[in-house]
């Protein structure tokens, strides 16, 4: 039966792209895995992920949608950080730019402008999605092959003329439906 | 820095006093077209049907070929 030699044929293939690809595809993987955390640690280090971090007291984050963090992102001030912080309490007039943009680097780390910064981690994230169609494609055949019932009978071109027949031996939707389109006079569709 | 003062109130009686004529005329546009477009051929297409329509004639079309369960055709 047609069935039986299709699944004899996926199945070897299966075993034979099995065999040769497992070692690319885990190299792959393993390069993904390791260029996406290389290019996590070349980007500005975070201190989140760098220790244990105690998650039940304020943290900081670089988010579009919470420009004031729970906390500022230095806590431990330098002396002469702590200097600028004193000379912050006073008219900011007195600040210059310099003196103005440490501060701000002080409280935060990144700026909108450095957060909005395009990312090739789409690249990625569309390179796996497109991986995991494919091996769900491989998944579906097996049970096309080896799960799915036999196919049904009314599936068959003659059934379906039998079924399209008896339909308009019924009459049915005779008014704007299916058997208006069908001239009963002469046998044909109008 | 001296700008003038936004506006601070009435921004929602604006955006309906804009949006909600303009709301009502489309619906009523769509209802209408959907009148004229829809039910008024569906109810000509009935009555057409109808006008025409022999209810003996077809019961012994559909006699014949075999669809009923009471009546056999006539051949039987």
């Amino acid at each position: 039966m047609k069935e039986n030699e299709w699944g004899r044929l996926a199945n070897k293939m299966l075993q034979l792209i099995a065999g040769r690809v497992s070692s690319l595809v885990a190299r792959r993987a393993t390069l993904a895995l390791t260029t996406s955390s290389a290019r996590m640690a070349s980007h500005a280090p975070d201190p989140e992920v760098t220790e244990a971090v105690d998650m039940s007291r304020p943290m900081y984050w670089d988010r579009l949608d919470t420009p004031l963090p729970d906390k500022l992102y230095k806590d431990e001030l330098s002396a002469a950080e702590k200097s600028l912080k004193e000379k912050e309490k006073g008219p900011w007039s007195q600040l210059t730019n310099e003196e103005k943009i440490a501060l701000y680097r002080l409280s935060f780390h990144q700026t909108y402008a450095e957060m909005n910064q395009p990312k090739s981690e789409w690249k990625t994230v569309v390179g796996g999605i497109f991986f995991f169609v494919g091996f769900t494609a491989l998944v579906v055949w097996w049970q096309r092959v080896y799960v799915y019932p036999p196919r049904p009978r009314t599936f068959d071109d003659e059934w379906q003329a039998k079924q399209l027949q008896r339909m308009l031996d019924m009459r049915i939707n005779p008014i704007e439906g299916f058997s208006s389109k069908w001239d009963y006079e002469k046998g044909q569709w109008k | 820095m001296s700008l003038p003062k936004p506006l601070m109130r009435g921004l929602l009686g604006k955006r309906l006093r804009f949006h909600l004529p303009i709301a009502f005329g489309l619906s009523l546009v769509a209802a209408i077209a959907f009148k004229y477009g829809v039910t008024e051929p569906r109810k000509k297409a009935y009555a057409d049907f109808y006008k025409q329509y022999d209810a003996v004639k077809e019961f012994n079309a559909m006699k014949e070929a075999g669809v009923f369960e009471s009546v056999q055709p006539s051949g039987e």
